[in-house]
């Protein structure tokens, strides 16, 4: 589990002169499943490209078990990739478009059929080997590109945001399907998405990235319980980020009152941003809070409200299971370990404040919206 | 259900320029110059058995050669820049510009006993050559006047050819080799079937490139099927008893082509 399989090394990419990795260095290890995490254009595409051959860093090094890659094509790399959109040869069936790599090995024919079929139960898809592609649902192409791929044995997988274009029931599905392919198989996976639910429920290691640099490597617990910044404290999941001061270890004023915290290590009286997860927050009746405010919005999330509350002109989004309605004034409590502490840094006071906020802010998630970003980005290279 | 209303004036003019004139052919090949319904048009056709085969070798050779030139010149054209693709369609399609005709004449210049190329081979002292009224000048003719529609389809299709069933060929583990023969060659099919068609069909119908570089010698179906309706032997009868047999060696070879497309639909036929 532990052995290292793939390095990057101060990986540095630009198309024209315009920087789209800035030194770059990551560790992969053997049998894990990373998920390069980020909005569009920030780098993750390019990172998966360089990994399966099809561009060459500007500078940096890749190794793969070792030996450098760099000018290894595509075709000599034990890699093998799902692309964005499944690339399915449509001039062959479901049968033929899996057996493709076996062919180009110059597998004998028995084993060809026997690990095509083997593959085809693998991705419960038995039963389809004579159909053509272009006959298939988005989700049995999806499933034709992932056995075409895995029927070669590679080392590592690739898959460049695969469960894009499929709806949010399939979706779902396909999570589970290929983190228990990626279990069952010990191959390792390295999957590229901007989703980051998708991210936290199937990886080992989440590796999120912004403007061509990683912003943080981590479970994804870590991730998301310790982001390193607002920049990942916003991407995933929602938070609260307030102006802070931490006063001494433990100890961290906003709103001019004190509260106790978790966090130790920062300078005395030094300025930090400071994190609260919308559903930590505990809403208790105006007089019993340490804070009071009123309520401004509220929008029924199904599990869920969500309750933007005006703390002196500062608004919160609270995530909670009781109805408040605008107007009513509330007090909240915040516990130690609700509130987590982050070093300021270049996206301190971009992110974090629901002033603005409308229903619609989660469709900047939604992945029709993003993925045709993502494709402006896939032109440049 | 769509409303047929604004197909009408395409309608009218399939009926005016290819129903009709589709179905007069039919009548006069089955009737004599009284009118009377016979046969006798196609029994007599077997005559002609050798220009049909000629027609045919030709044709064939001519479609071979251009495929032979057409493809790999497609390909390479479309891995260039835009700007180079630009101006080297500009200089395929240029000679089109001019009169057919001209065209052919002009080669008939060059492959005169005394002609241009003559004259300059005689330059290094080497006997003038017999080029013209050979059937190698007539194939010389189809493959000049019909090459740009092959070299079109095949590279438009190339060119639109979608990059990521490349590298994901590349990504399976195949070469530059594998690559063309399992990918890029079978997904350009269509374009190769489109231009088998345009160029095989103008070829098996041409009179006039017979005629000027072939002399009386290389007569082919073209020839015979205007001689029927403007020459000498003036019989519209026999000549479209003649047509109506070209047409269905077209269909024929037409269905055979389509077999090996194997039911790709982009394939342009006619």
């Amino acid at each position: 589990m532990s052995k290292e399989l793939i390095r990057l090394q101060d990986l540095c990419m630009a198309f024209d002169d315009e920087l789209v990795l800035d030194h770059l260095n990551l560790y992969i290890k053997d049998s894990e499943f990373l998920t390069l995490l980020g909005p569009s254009g920030c780098g993750k595409t390019t990172t998966l490209r360089i990994i399966g051959g099809f561009a060459t860093p500007t500078s940096g090094v890749v190794t793969f078990d070792g030996v450098r890659i760099n000018d290894v094509p595509p075709h000599k790399r034990q890699i093998n990739t799902v692309f964005q959109k499944y690339a399915l040869f449509p001039h062959l069936d479901v049968f033929e478009n899996i057996a493709f790599g076996l062919r180009i090995a110059k597998v004998s024919e028995k084993e060809i059929k026997e690990r095509v079929m083997d593959m085809l139960s693998v991705v419960s898809l038995k039963g389809f080997e004579h159909r053509r592609v272009d006959q298939l649902s988005g989700g049995q192409q999806q499933r034709v590109a992932i056995a075409r791929a895995l029927v070669n044995q590679p080392k590592v997988l690739l898959l460049d945001e695969p469960l894009g274009a499929l709806d949010l029931r399939l979706r779902k599905d396909m999570q589970n399907e290929l983190k228990r392919i990626q279990q069952q198989t010990g191959i390792t996976f390295i999957y590229v998405t901007h989703d980051q639910e998708e991210a936290l429920t199937m990886s080992d290691t989440v590796v999120v990235m912004d403007k061509g640099r990683i912003q943080q490597i981590g479970t994804p617990e870590d991730i998301y319980n310790e982001p390193k910044n607002a920049f990942v404290a916003d991407f995933i999941g929602e938070s609260n980020i307030l102006d802070g001061v931490m006063h001494q270890d433990y100890v961290v004023e906003f709103f001019n009152r004190k509260f106790k915290c978790l966090d130790k290590g920062f300078a005395p009286m030094e300025p930090v941003d400071v994190v609260i997860r919308p559903e930590d927050i505990e809403i208790v009746p105006a007089d019993k809070g340490r804070l009071a405010g009123t309520v401004t919005s509220v929008t029924f999330k199904g599990v869920h409200y969500d309750t933007i509350v005006d703390f002196k002109g500062y608004k919160w989004l609270i995530q909670t299971t009781d109805y408040h309605e605008v107007g009513e004034v509330i007090g909240i409590i915040l516990n130690p370990d609700d509130i987590h502490i982050m070093k300021k840094s270049e996206y301190s006071g971009l992110f974090g404040d629901y002033s603005s906020y409308s229903a619609e802010y989660d469709e900047i998630n939604d992945p029709d919206f993003a993925e045709e970003d993502e494709e402006d980005a896939d032109d440049e290279n | 259900m769509k409303t047929k209303t604004p197909a009408i004036p395409y309608v009218v003019w399939m009926a005016i320029f290819v129903v009709i004139p589709l179905f007069l052919i039919v009548v006069y090949a089955f009737t004599n110059f009284d009118g009377h319904f016979t046969l006798e048009n196609f029994s007599n056709i077997d005559v002609f058995l050798q220009v049909f085969g000629n027609s045919l070798w030709l044709a064939f050779i001519a479609t071979v050669i251009c495929l032979l030139i057409a493809y790999p010149f497609a390909y390479l054209l479309a891995q260039e820049g835009p700007i180079f693709r630009k101006v080297a369609m500009l200089f395929i399609m240029l000679p089109m510009w001019m009169n057919f005709l001209l065209r052919t004449y002009a080669w008939m210049s060059i492959l005169e006993n005394n002609g241009f190329l003559n004259q300059f081979l005689g330059l290094f002292g080497i006997a003038p050559l017999h080029l013209i009224n050979t059937d190698g000048a007539v194939v010389l003719g189809m493959v000049y006047n019909f090459l740009p529609f092959m070299i079109l389809p095949i590279f438009s299709v190339i060119e639109k050819l979608d990059n990521r069933y490349i590298e994901a060929a590349q990504d399976l583990g195949a070469n530059r080799r594998d690559t063309f023969r399992r990918v890029i060659f079978p997904l350009s099919l269509p374009g190769v079937l489109s231009g088998v068609m345009m160029v095989f069909i103008p070829s098996i119908s041409t009179f006039a490139i017979s005629k000027l570089l072939g002399g009386g010698l290389s007569f082919l179906l073209g020839d015979l099927i205007e001689m029927q309706f403007l020459g000498s032997a003036y019989n519209p009868h026999l000549g479209s008893a003649i047509s109506l047999m070209m047409l269905a060696l077209v269909v024929i070879a037409m269905l055979i082509m389509n077999r090996f497309g194997d039911g790709e639909e982009g394939a342009v036929i006619m």
